[in-house]
């Protein structure tokens, strides 16, 4: 690349340029896009009703009506998957996006603020991160009782502090540059500084985490509904079929494959999507 | 040394306390009655307000705060609602399973993972660095279980290498490292994943300073740059990251527990879901507590170990 080149090319182009010309990033991007939409389109793909119990067809391999055979009480294993991801999906994407919110929030403000106040809240935090992660969402759930809406309490509980540290640091330097200066000597809110002006300059690196975190997150999810706490049946979950599967082991060695493996996609090329995003913003890896 | 130790245990102190006052939290934002939970609806009302006075419930918010507070700090856990027995005990009895599982994991992640990292750093964008990239990627994309069932279905159910249930008669050294062999694969491959992805990365960032250029014109053997001033440098983070992982272990080792059907903390966690035995849910809380502190002392200590110039003075 000529030097005239970088001049005229602005940086967030470039990011793009790099991004995509990992050829790991679109392996990522595709497969992502490919999980979505058969979660999405599962109603219009799924052979089977998800849900549906056939006795007679019970723990079939995989065959022509049953492409990936049928669980214990019958149901059609690929039309449960399908279903499956609209779960792992919904709740990742939420859980996350609130830990954005509320953690870059508490982040921002929290280092805007300084002093005392900041050292406070950053100890909280701290408190919160040194908690092993699945046992916290186990026992949030736990006494919570598994439904969809304190499964993404408990995942978004567990990935706040993370986004609070992640949005903090950036302000302390930002506060003190010369435009919030001016900012503050126009009369404008904090509020008004904060997020018009502070919020833009580090949206990007909280956006790069929150895609890894969402394969934290599926994880998770896909984790504690393998112990038994997550989204309750017949509702298909990836985790709760990988338990059913596991159950019956011995008898349909096949039925716990195709779970595991859709989880395993799923959280490979959120973290294919994840590492080439930061690598792509990282401005240590840009002289390469 | 010691007066290091002391300082660092003092400066834990707030970080515990604020710590314990999450779980006592925690605990207490159960909707309802844990009393009427534990019971269940059949419950006499006597039955409900005896067990309240047993579990301290009766008493004002404040009073069983503090009450916990010095309980959990001078090793006082609680009793099992369901055995009756010291949670320390109960705790006790599958402790070494647990940290048998662990320590081979962090065994198997270290060795792995250092040297493939250092190999990958060295060989930057060649195949060898691809392989070991993509490798790493999709060790930590595998959540325990599914490695942990992938592997069971093939070593245990089609090769029958090794047993399918795991557990392990600890007075027989054979028979226990037989049995841990698969569970501490499974951790371990998460672990050494995550090792060579931040040993690879801290090499390479060492090796770009201007002292690795100083060392090689002075004419140091390649070698000695790369294993002393190299590595020595690099290990700072990669200490400072495996001390962060130890949650991560943690959770692990619960569902790597479940999936080989092993005795240990995980199965002992999983338990008291499912009884609703909400002391030993909270003593398990505080266990694991202690347990990150003591781990975050250690990596600190570590740090002057790799680094003559962290004084701990």
């Amino acid at each position: 690349m000529s030097t005239a080149a970088v001049v005229a090319v602005s940086p967030v182009r470039r990011a793009v340029a790099r991004f995509l010309a990992n050829p790991t990033t679109g392996i990522g991007i595709i497969l992502c896009i490919l999980v979505a939409l058969s979660a999405i389109l599962a109603p219009i793909l799924s052979p089977h009703d998800p849900i549906e119990q056939d006795v007679i067809a019970q723990l079939s391999p995989p065959s022509a009506t049953h492409p990936l055979g049928t669980d214990y009480f019958g149901r059609d294993v690929l039309s449960r998957i399908l279903w499956g991801g609209r779960i792992s999906l919904i709740v990742s994407l939420t859980a996350i996006a609130a830990a954005i919110v509320i953690g870059g929030a508490i982040g921002m403000v929290s280092g805007y603020i300084g002093g005392r106040f900041d050292n406070f809240v950053m100890r909280v935090m701290d408190v919160l991160l040194s908690f092993p992660s699945l046992i916290l969402g186990l026992i949030v759930v736990a006494l919570l009782g598994p439904d969809l809406v304190n499964l993404v309490v408990a995942i978004g509980l567990t990935a706040i502090a993370p986004f609070a540290r992640i949005a903090r640091a950036p302000v302390l330097a930002l506060k003190e540059r010369a435009f919030v200066e001016a900012g503050r000597a126009l009369g404008y809110s904090h509020a008004r500084i904060l997020f018009v002006h502070i919020l833009p300059n580090i949206l990007s690196e909280v956006l790069v985490m929150g895609s890894l975190w969402m394969a934290t997150a599926v994880r998770t999810e896909a984790s504690l509904s393998f112990i038994g706490l997550g989204v309750k049946p017949p509702t298909p979950t990836w985790g709760g079929m990988m338990r059913d599967g596991f159950e019956n082991i011995l008898d349909a060695p096949w039925l716990p494959i195709f779970p595991g493996v859709a989880i395993l996609l799923l959280v490979l090329a959120l973290n294919m999507v994840g590492d080439g995003l930061r690598d792509a913003t990282d401005p240590k890896l840009r002289a390469e | 040394m010691i007066g290091f130790v002391v300082r660092r245990l003092m400066a834990a102190a707030p970080t515990l306390i604020a710590v314990l006052t999450l779980v006592f939290v925690i605990v207490r934002i159960v909707p309802g009655d844990p009393a009427l939970v534990i019971l269940g609806d059949q419950a006499t009302p006597e039955a409900i307000a005896a067990l309240r006075a047993r579990l301290g419930l009766d008493r004002p918010l404040h009073e069983q705060y503090f009450e916990f507070l010095f309980a959990s700090l001078t090793g006082d856990f609680g009793t099992s609602l369901v055995t009756g027995r010291p949670i320390v005990s109960e705790v006790a009895a599958v402790l070494p399973h647990t940290l048998d599982l662990t320590g081979a994991a962090m065994v198997i992640g270290t060795v792995v993972g250092v040297p493939v990292g250092i190999w990958a750093a060295l060989h930057r964008n060649r195949a060898i660095d691809v392989a070991a990239r993509i490798l790493s990627l999709l060790g930590l994309s595998f959540p325990v279980f599914v490695s942990g069932i992938f592997l069971l279905l093939l070593f245990a159910l089609h090769w029958k290498i090794f047993p399918v249930i795991g557990n392990a008669n600890l007075a027989d050294p054979v028979d226990r490292l037989h049995k841990l062999v698969l569970p501490a694969i499974t951790l371990g491959l998460v672990m050494a994943a995550y090792i060579t992805r931040v040993t690879r990365s801290a090499m390479l960032h060492v090796l770009s300073e201007d002292f690795i250029r100083t060392a090689r014109a002075k004419g140091v053997p390649w070698r000695a740059v790369v294993w002393k001033h190299g590595l020595r440098n690099a290990l700072i983070p990669v200490v400072t990251v495996v001390g962060l992982y130890v949650g991560i272990l943690i959770g692990n080792s619960v569902l790597t527990e479940i999936v080989f059907n092993r005795p240990g903390l995980g199965k002992i966690i999983v338990g008291a879901l499912n009884q609703r035995d909400y002391s030993m849910l909270q003593g398990l809380m505080v266990i694991y507590c202690f347990l990150i502190v003591v781990v975050n002392l250690i990596t600190d200590l570590t740090y002057g170990l790799i680094d003559p110039r962290v004084k701990h003075a």
